[in-house]
């Protein structure tokens, strides 16, 4: 561990590059990596990065050169190969897309290594070096124009952008339709199979690139996670597009910012931004598989928990009006818990919701209805005694069956149902119990 | 090196003389059986490429005990200790995998990705952290479990033996659940089976051997292993009795050629051969696995077109011959006599002269008829005669689709010439009863009017 460590500064020069060429990555491999997690092709950017060994080896064998450009084609004419290859396997011989993945990238990373062990036995060729670049070196590989440096990897990448951009837009529609229903795409004239080759010949390129450019595990992580977090979010295909890239991006930010400043609670200097992106989009998808609206955990959690209040409430209300109407005198938090079930200590919580909202007033420990809480409390036995009525003559329940329905039903129960309750009821005044029904009141709280 | 001592070389590791070739067939036969039964199950769950995702998972538990290893004073580089750290990494891999999978919006290969990215790019953080410890000898950590087939000593045989057991066991015992699993996990369900926990345990199976694997022979062969003999095995069985077998048959076939071969050639890496062997394996049992295999269905298919051809040549020259018998007023033209310009059926069937020269050359091998250099061809007797029950089975056909179907006269030769083909002899008996009242089995006069070709080229 360093113990001399410089003090944490941010260079634009040098982080603003980093961000740049991560935020292109991110945004050109999310918005394909939509379709591929909607094709169920999401596998196919970790299989194009082990695939492009032998096409590095073909170029440098070809030209016995380790130039970048050589290789990049070669690795670009794999990439594409790989997944036609895989396209054609899957549909000829009918196998499960991944494992025609599987078979693909496997045996075409094999080839790769048996030809350069042996061929390339006295010039050390390691795919590692050669092709994988890192993001943090970004900055130190440019291009001038005029006055203005700018990073190689940053031009590439934004040129990748512009490109899936550009197919993204033109292709809207066709990538739209191909994707949710090739058969209704093909009857329509859109051939899914030009679609799907584009695609992945779409994917390999910004796959191969970013391997070139900033690294490989980054391009793999950003085709899958965000849209896949995407996906928990929205059901529709533009905004899941708009979403995946904004978290792509998202992820990027607080990756690298997080790659430089969190280990040095610890005493190191900066670990890999790469990982540190990857990581942050692991986190942006448990917020989403945690938080998501309507399918998260939480959010389906605390529906329930709401849920759960309210009917608690109501019940409270209902219980008091009894009580009332009884003659009763009014209840102490002792006696509701024992009536309601409910735990002693929840009913603070109660006591203080039902008063800020002014249905329930307690003078000394004593719970009693305000005006408001009568109207409520009103409607909610109107309509359990009407479901009470309704089981009783419609359904043929008997007395003893009639309060649990009922006791459910009245939670969900409107003015109107009320209405056709009252229209159909057999006995407008009283219960089946003999208990009267309250009047229906002429504006509903 | 000559033949003979290529010869000699081939023999030795053959017969397995060599201490390091025994325990490398040994190990790696083993390994590869253990993973052909594994990849069917894996395969028929639709989750081939888990070996993938889980390898992948191994490396930040590496890292993590390595560095657990460094924090209580050792070196780190412990084996037990770096396995066991990749072996909960891989589990805690494969419980996302199984826990994202609860989300109806997460597919199967959405899961396998987001475990796969997600937990190598940790493993890759990590790795950077470890490189900035100075005690730590964190050089060649990644290659330290990734790999290294041809060193393999008895140990290694001894773990790999000892694990593949315990998986085939497991996997034997619970053979009746992990079926229904793959076939119908609601069936399954229904049946009281606990799914999550068969997911579970299919998914435990495979980390033991991807660890296994992953340190014995390296991270794509691994893979390859999982996925590639699965595959192959779905084109010769749609049985899983039998699947299971052929599939360990095939990947202990691929080690142990693979292995030899790398043990005979230079510079040929085990692992890499195997994997092309195994390859190799799927592509013949692509092209000619007897259950799926494609060549078979080019094969039926290729027939198909040749019999349609072949029927539909004889015919036209049938028809043809019988214009030009028509138009002789002598009436001395024996069926034989007629020949006809073979430019004509071309020109009527749209086909390419080759296609065209190609379906007669059949013909003529097969006796029914005579081709001249003048491109003109002429029926032999039998050629004759089966072009007559040709016809006569069209004409049923026809007079059938007209009276019965209300298929126009004028376009009844193009329905006809669609689905004849598809009729059986039972088919055609009971039409004859019902159609062939007045001509007792000889062909009946064309029911639409032909077209009126020549033999000097006529007009459509």
């Amino acid at each position: 561990m360093n113990e001399s460590l410089p003090p944490f500064q941010f260079y634009w020069e040098l982080d603003g590059w980093i961000i740049l060429a991560g935020i292109l990555c991110a945004a050109s491999a999310s918005l394909l990596g939509s379709f591929l997690v909607l094709r169920r092709m999401s596998m196919l950017g970790d299989a194009i990065s082990h695939a492009v060994l032998p096409g590095l080896a073909a170029a440098f064998l070809l030209t016995g050169s380790r130039q970048s450009s050589l290789m990049f084609i070669g690795a670009i004419v794999v990439g594409v190969l790989t997944s036609w290859l895989t396209q054609w396997t899957k549909q000829i011989g009918k196998v499960d897309e991944g494992a025609a993945i599987g078979v693909v990238f496997t045996g075409l990373f094999a080839l790769g290594l048996v030809m350069i062990v042996r061929s390339a036995d006295s010039v050390d060729l390691d795919p590692g070096c050669v092709l994988y670049g890192s993001i943090e070196l970004t900055p130190l590989d440019r291009y001038r124009f005029g006055s203005w440096e700018i990073p190689r990897a940053v031009l590439t990448m934004a040129f990748v952008l512009a490109v899936n951009v550009v197919f993204v837009v033109t292709c809207y529609r066709q990538l739209k339709i191909t994707s949710f229903d090739p058969a209704l795409a093909d009857s329509l004239g859109i051939s899914s199979k030009v679609m799907h080759y584009l695609l992945a010949a779409l994917v390999a390129m910004t796959a191969v690139a970013s391997f070139e450019s900033v690294g490989n595990i980054l391009v793999v992580a950003m085709l899958i996670v965000p849209p896949a977090a995407a996906a928990l979010l929205t059901e529709r295909l533009s905004r899941m597009l708009v979403v995946s890239v904004v978290m792509g991006i998202v992820a990027t930010i607080a990756g690298h910012f997080g790659a430089i400043t969190v280990p040095r609670i610890w005493g190191y200097s900066s670990v890999s931004t790469a990982g540190g992106m990857t990581i942050a989009a692991g986190a942006l998808l448990i917020l989403t598989i945690l938080f998501a609206p309507k399918t998260g955990l939480l959010s389906s959690v605390g529906k329930k928990w709401l849920w759960g209040v309210r009917v608690n409430g109501e019940d409270i209300l209902a219980l008091l009006y009894r009580q009332e109407e009884r003659g009763e005198a009014g209840a102490t938090a002792e006696s509701l818990s024992k009536q309601l079930l409910l735990p002693r200590r929840n009913l603070w919580f109660y006591r203080w919701l039902l008063g800020i909202r002014n249905y329930v007033r307690v003078e000394k420990s004593d719970w009693k209805l305000t005006e408001k809480g009568r109207m409520a409390a009103q409607d909610l036995v109107r309509s359990h005694r009407l479901w009470e009525n309704y089981f009783a003559s419609e359904v043929g329940l008997t007395n003893e069956q009639l309060h649990p329905p009922a006791e459910r039903l009245e939670h969900f129960t409107g003015s109107q149902i009320r209405k056709q309750l009252f229209e159909h009821g057999p006995s407008q005044e009283v219960d089946p119990h003999g208990k009267p029904i309250p009047p229906e009141r002429d504006k509903p709280s | 090196m000559s033949w003979n001592e290529l010869l000699l070389q081939v023999f030795r590791v053959i017969t397995l003389q060599d201490y390091n070739t025994r325990m490398v067939m040994l190990g790696t036969g083993l390994l590869g059986a253990a993973s052909g039964v594994i990849g069917v199950f894996l395969l028929l769950r639709k989750r081939a490429l888990l070996g993938d995702a889980i390898s992948h998972a191994t490396l930040p538990g590496v890292c993590i005990a390595f560095l657990i290893g460094v924090a209580s004073g050792g070196s780190g580089k412990s084996m037990p200790l770096l396995l066991s750290g990749a072996a909960i990494t891989g589990l805690l891999g494969g419980l996302a995998i199984l826990g994202l999978r609860q989300f109806r919006r997460i597919k199967e290969d959405a899961a396998l990705g987001i475990v796969l990215s997600i937990f190598f790019g940790l493993g890759i953080l990590l790795l950077t952290l470890i490189q900035q410890i100075p005690e730590g000898h964190a050089a060649g950590l990644e290659g330290f479990i990734y790999g290294k087939t041809a060193s393999m000593v008895a140990e290694d045989a001894v773990l790999i033996a000892s694990v593949t057991g315990c998986v085939l066991l497991v996997a034997l015992l619970l053979y009746r659940p992990m079926q229904l699993l793959c076939f119908d996990e609601g069936y399954a369900a229904s049946q009281g089976w606990p799914v999550f926990w068969l997911d579970g345990l299919l998914m435990s199976l495979v980390v033991a051997i991807t660890i296994v694997g992953l340190q014995a022979v390296g991270l794509i062969m691994i893979i390859a292993l999982l996925v590639v003999p699965a595959a192959a095995s779905r084109f010769w069985t749609h049985q899983l009795p039998k699947m299971l077998p052929l599939s360990a048959a095939l990947a202990t076939f691929s080690c142990l050629v693979g292995a030899t071969i790398s043990a005979i050639a230079p510079r040929v890496p085990s692992g890499a051969a195997i994997v092309l062997i195994a390859v190799a394996t799927f592509l013949v049992s692509l092209f000619f696995g007897n259950v799926r295999g494609i060549y078979w269905s080019w094969r039926r298919h290729w027939r198909l077109r040749q019999s349609y051809d072949r029927e539909h040549l004889l015919r036209d020259m049938y028809e043809l011959v019988e214009l030009e018998r028509e138009q002789d007023k002598s009436g001395k033209m024996g069926p034989t006599d007629v020949s006809i310009s073979i430019e004509v059926i071309e020109r009527h069937r749209q086909w390419s002269h080759g296609h065209m020269m190609r379906a007669l050359y059949r013909l003529q091998f097969q006796g029914l008829m005579l081709f001249h250099d003048e491109g003109r061809a002429r029926f032999t007797a039998s050629g004759f005669k089966e072009a007559a029950r040709l016809t006569y089975d069209h004409r049923l056909w026809e007079l059938y689709l007209m009276k019965y179907a209300d298929v126009d006269p004028l376009r009844v030769d193009r329905s006809a010439d669609d689905t004849e083909h598809a009729l059986d002899p039972e088919i055609m008996e009971s039409l004859k009863v019902m159609l062939d009242k007045e001509w007792n089995g000889k062909v009946p006069p064309s029911p639409h009017p032909l077209e009126s070709v020549s033999s000097e080229g006529g007009k459509r």
